[in-house]
Formats: structure tokens, sequence, C-alpha cells
């Protein structure tokens, strides 16, 4: 899983030289690791985006986390409630690499719990049968997995790091997710309908995952110039049409999307076009899900204060601080 | 072996299997609503641990009866009715809060560790060697559920009021795992089980003092009125949930 970038950002205003050398250094390949200088804004940037990255896998949880115990076999059960695990071990994973840039965890479930901090879109739709479980796995962590191969040859050591180990398990994530679309499409003519209806509903949202269309996004020249990206919104969106759109048409699923065609001059399948309004709406708050996404965050964070507050009392009478929190 | 050993041996395999099921689906549902992300990650790993525990069982009690081992679980979980479930009733109970939840697994965490350790030396070959290979993931479990009942029962006067109140709902349930089933004598009696009573005399000689030390006052032992033959009322929406989507369809393969 992964967060869009949409914030606006201002111009580096640091010390030439040592942008100029920053950007050698860029510019050579070299990762940027903790201790090194670097600019006020990469910093701020890389702070937005992991930690909005780190929100994303833990209010993505939650769609997902519907099905644990509804998933129709013991097996599927496993795998799902171990996928979803996952996801919280990401989110722990990138919260730590942004904390390696001087945010504290607090501050970024504050802001996060505050609506004052992004994360995917996607999560704002919710998972209405057993075949979203599938498409969620399929197309969503598809999409992740284009994004975080392209980040985890990013210019920032912990984040490039992260995305390294986070990728081979999203190719689980996506496999599993494949095995329940294969099996539903394959199954009764209710369980083929049930697939066709999940990928109806998350076609559209998906291919918004990868964030606006090159001509309206402000961050990413900066981004590919610091080596943050290293690929643009629609340049990842077209390299996933591309693969799913012929693995999905085999299976005898259908795109909600009747201008859909291949282009033989460029071998791209071309779809119609996107509904970008929607995509802001969902973004300023008003998707299906916002409120129910942040609220059952909040509900989990207000219901454990108490426990968190046990733990910081336990820990302060045997002296054991940092053991726990 | 003799049917009424047979039918017998069944029973228990299915109680203990059905005792990992269900307790594992209670606590797969803190996953993303834990109180630390740290243990929406270690609660879900005890809760998938049961889970593959129940298919250790539930795999024993199919082959026992010429079933498939791969798919014969299923049907247990899937699709029988809730009269038909044989784990204890405390482990239906709704997951509550962190306390009620921690505790439970606390509880049960002991019983089971009693248990296997003495399933370990069962006469029978299959059960002794899963109790071996069940009981080195819950030495795991047993360490971090009681290091939970500590820091909570000594943290702050709410968090041990809320393990009290835990305790209190919880302990006529306990009974519930050491009552034995019709069978379990002519299991006693050839080696291959236990005497429930023996566990329960080893388990309260670690659970009282464990409980006291952490500031939680035991309560009389009152048992509840339900078996597991006689299940609670949430036992029902329990099932309405986790066999929601196989009932959608039940003709359809998963």
């Amino acid at each position: 899983m992964y967060g869009a970038t949409i914030d606006l950002m201002d111009d580096p205003r640091d010390d030439a030289e040592k942008l100029a050398a920053f950007e050698a250094r860029i510019a050579a390949g070299e990762k940027i690791e903790p201790g090194d200088w670097m600019p006020e804004e990469y910093r701020k940037q890389l702070i937005r985006m992991i930690s909005q990255h780190a929100h994303s896998e833990v209010v993505g949880m939650l769609p997902e986390g519907t099905y644990i115990t509804k998933a129709p076999s013991l097996r599927r059960k496993l795998i799902l409630l171990a996928k979803v695990q996952d996801e919280g071990g990401h989110g722990q994973y990138l919260y730590h690499a942004a904390e390696t840039l001087g945010a504290t965890r607090e501050e970024m479930l504050d802001l996060l719990l505050t609506g004052k901090a992004k994360y995917s879109n996607i999560f704002n739709y919710p998972a209405l049968s057993w075949a979203d479980m599938g498409i969620i796995g399929w197309l969503v962590d598809g999409a992740a997995i284009l994004n975080q191969t392209m980040l985890a040859k990013a210019s920032y050591g912990p984040y490039s790091r992260a995305m390294i180990r986070i990728c081979a398990e999203e190719n689980f994530h996506m496999r599993q997710g494949q095995d329940i679309i294969i099996t539903l499409a394959i199954g009764t003519p209710e369980q083929k309908a049930m697939a066709q209806d999940a990928l109806n509903r998350w076609w559209w949202p998906t291919l918004m995952m990868f964030g606006p269309p090159d001509t309206d996004s402000p961050n990413s020249t900066v981004l590919i110039r610091w080596g943050i990206k290293t690929k643009t919104n629609d340049e990842l969106r077209q390299t996933f049409i591309n693969q799913m759109v012929p693995e999905l048409q085999s299976l005898g699923l259908e795109f909600p999307d009747p201008d859909l065609l291949y282009d033989a001059e460029s071998g791209n399948w071309i779809t119609g076009p996107i509904d970008w309004d929607e995509f802001w709406r969902v973004i300023r708050g008003d998707g299906p899900m916002n409120k129910e996404r942040l609220g059952a965050r909040r509900a989990a964070h207000e219901d454990g204060q108490w426990v968190r507050e046990a733990l910081a009392a336990y820990a302060e009478k045997h002296e054991m601080t940092s053991a726990v929190l | 072996m003799e049917n009424d050993l047979k039918d017998a041996l069944a029973a228990r395999l299915l109680a203990m299997g059905d005792d990992e099921a269900i307790l594992g689906h209670r606590d797969s549902e803190w996953c993303g609503h834990a109180p630390i992300l740290e243990e929406d990650i270690a609660f879900a790993n005890i809760a998938l641990d049961e889970i593959g525990h129940a298919q250790v069982w539930y795999a024993l009690h199919a082959e026992l009866l010429g079933e498939d081992a791969a798919s014969y679980p299923d049907e247990l979980v899937y699709r029988r009715s809730a009269g038909a479930f044989r784990h204890a009733p405390l482990l239906e109970l709704p997951k509550g809060d962190w306390a009620f939840s921690m505790l439970r697994q606390y509880l049960f965490d002991l019983y089971e560790s009693v248990m296997l350790a003495k399933l370990a030396d069962s006469q029978n070959e299959s059960i002794a060697g899963a109790a071996i290979r069940i009981g080195r993931e819950e030495i795991y479990h047993r360490r971090h559920t009681q290091t939970w009942v500590r820091r909570l029962g000594l943290g702050t006067e709410e968090s041990n009021s809320r393990m009290q109140t835990a305790l209190d709902a919880l302990w006529p349930h306990v009974m519930e795992l050491f009552r034995p089933l019709s069978g379990d004598a002519t299991l006693i009696e050839v080696g291959i089980l236990p005497n429930l009573g023996d566990v329960q005399t080893v388990w309260e000689a670690a659970i009282r003092p464990w409980l006291t030390e952490s500031n939680l006052a035991i309560p009389e032992a009152i048992p509840s009125n339900y078996t597991r033959t006689h299940h609670t009322k949430h036992l029902a929406t329990l099932l309405d949930d986790l066999q929601e989507v196989v009932r959608l369809y039940p003709e359809g393969s998963w």
C-alpha cells in the first residue's frame, strides 16, 4: 500500500554549495543516510511521504480486517490474517524510517487522528464482499508494488531499505489476491458475479492510486530530481494497466470501461477518462468511508489510552522506560 | 481401536480443536484495533498460532474418523451449527476490552501449557507428538500474556480495576475447561488423556500466585451454567459472522 503525494512544496532555500554537493551525490546514485546533510525541504517531503505511507498501511488494515472473521476457509483465514498483520508490520518499519528524520510516532499519529495527515485514498472505499479481498490483494497491492519497487530505489537509505523488505511481502499479498479471484472466476456463476462486481467497484479507484495526472502533479519534478521518485504517476499507471488488463480478461472478467482499447502502435491499453473530480472529492474527505476509517482509528486509539497509560506507569515503577513504549 | 474408545478420542480431539479455533477467531478480531501497533502484530500472531493448532487437532480427529484431513476441518468449522461445537464457552465470549481478551488468553495459555505437558506423555503417539510441537509455541504465548497481566494488574488504578472486572467475569467460566466430556474417563484409563482434576491442580498452583502478585483478587469458585455441550448466546452470533460468506453460496468452493 502507499500514499499518493499531493501537497504543494516550497522552493528549497538551503545553502547553495551544500545543495549542489547533495544533488551531485544523488545524481551519482549514492544513498542519503540519517546523519547526512539534506535540504530541509527534502527532509520535510520525506517525512510527509513516509508517514503517509505508514498511515496507509495502518488504515489499510481496516477494509481487509472486516473479512478476517468471515474468511471462508481456515486456510484463507490464516492467509488474510497474516497479510493484515504484515501491513501492521509495514506501518511499523515505516514509522521507524520516518523517525530517523526526526519525526516521532506520537506526532505522526496525532496528525493522522486529527485528519491533517493523508493516507492512500483507496482505503476510503468500502469492502463489501469476499471478492473484495481478492481484488484488493491483486489490484491494490499490485499497484502498491509498482510504486514501491520504484521507491526501493529512492535516494533516502532507510526508506529504500524499508521498501525492499515490504515489496518482498507484498508479492505474496498480490498472489493471495489473484488466487481468491481465480477461484471465484472459475467457481459458480454467483461467485464469478461476485468477482465481477468487485472489479467494477475497485478498478477506477485503483487507477487513481498512482496520484493525479502528470499535468497536475506539482511534486513530481522535485521528487524526481532528488531521486525520491524515479517515474511519473502516469508512467506507473500505464504500466499497471498494461499488466492487469490481459490478466483479468483471461479469466473472463470485464472492465467497467466501454472505452478501453488496445493501441497496437504504442503497445498500451488505453482507458477512458478517469474521474479526477472523484479523486479530489475523496481526498478532501468526502469519500464513502473517510469518516468510518478515521473513526475506527480514533476509537482504537481512545480505547487503548488506558492501556498505554498502564504500560507507562508500570515501566516507570519498574524503571523499564523505553522497554515497552 | 474399540468403538467406545474411538468415539471418546474423537470427541476429545474435536473439543481441543474447537477450543483453539474459537479462541483464535476471537483474538483475530483485534487485528487493526489493538491499543498499540506492536500488539496488532503480536496478538494476530497468537491468533494465527491458535488457528494453526486447531488444524492439527482437527486433522487427527478427521483421520480417526476416516475423513480427509485437509478438507474435513473446514467442514467442521464452516458447516456445523452452534449446538455441535465442543469448545469451552469461556472462549466464545465477546472480546471485551483489552484486559478481558488478554486475561482470557493468559488463563487459556496456562491451561494449555499444563495440558500439553501432560499430553506429551500420552499413550497415543500422534497426540504426544502434536503436543510437543504445539507446546513449543505456547511457551511464547504464555510469556507474552503473563507479562501483560502483570503490567495491567500493577499499572494504574484503572488498569487494575479493568483487570479485576475481567477476572470476576472470566473466573466462573474457567472451570468449564476442567469439566470432563462423557468419554474422557475411558481415555484417562488407557493413558491417552491426563486426569483433568490433576491439570486443574497444577494450573491453579501456577495461576493463583501470579494473579495475586499482580494485585488481583481471585473470586470464589462458582462455576458457570455453561458447558462444552451447552453454549452461551454469543456462539450463534459468532458463527453468523464466521460462516457468513460460506452460507451465502453453500455449494461454492473457496
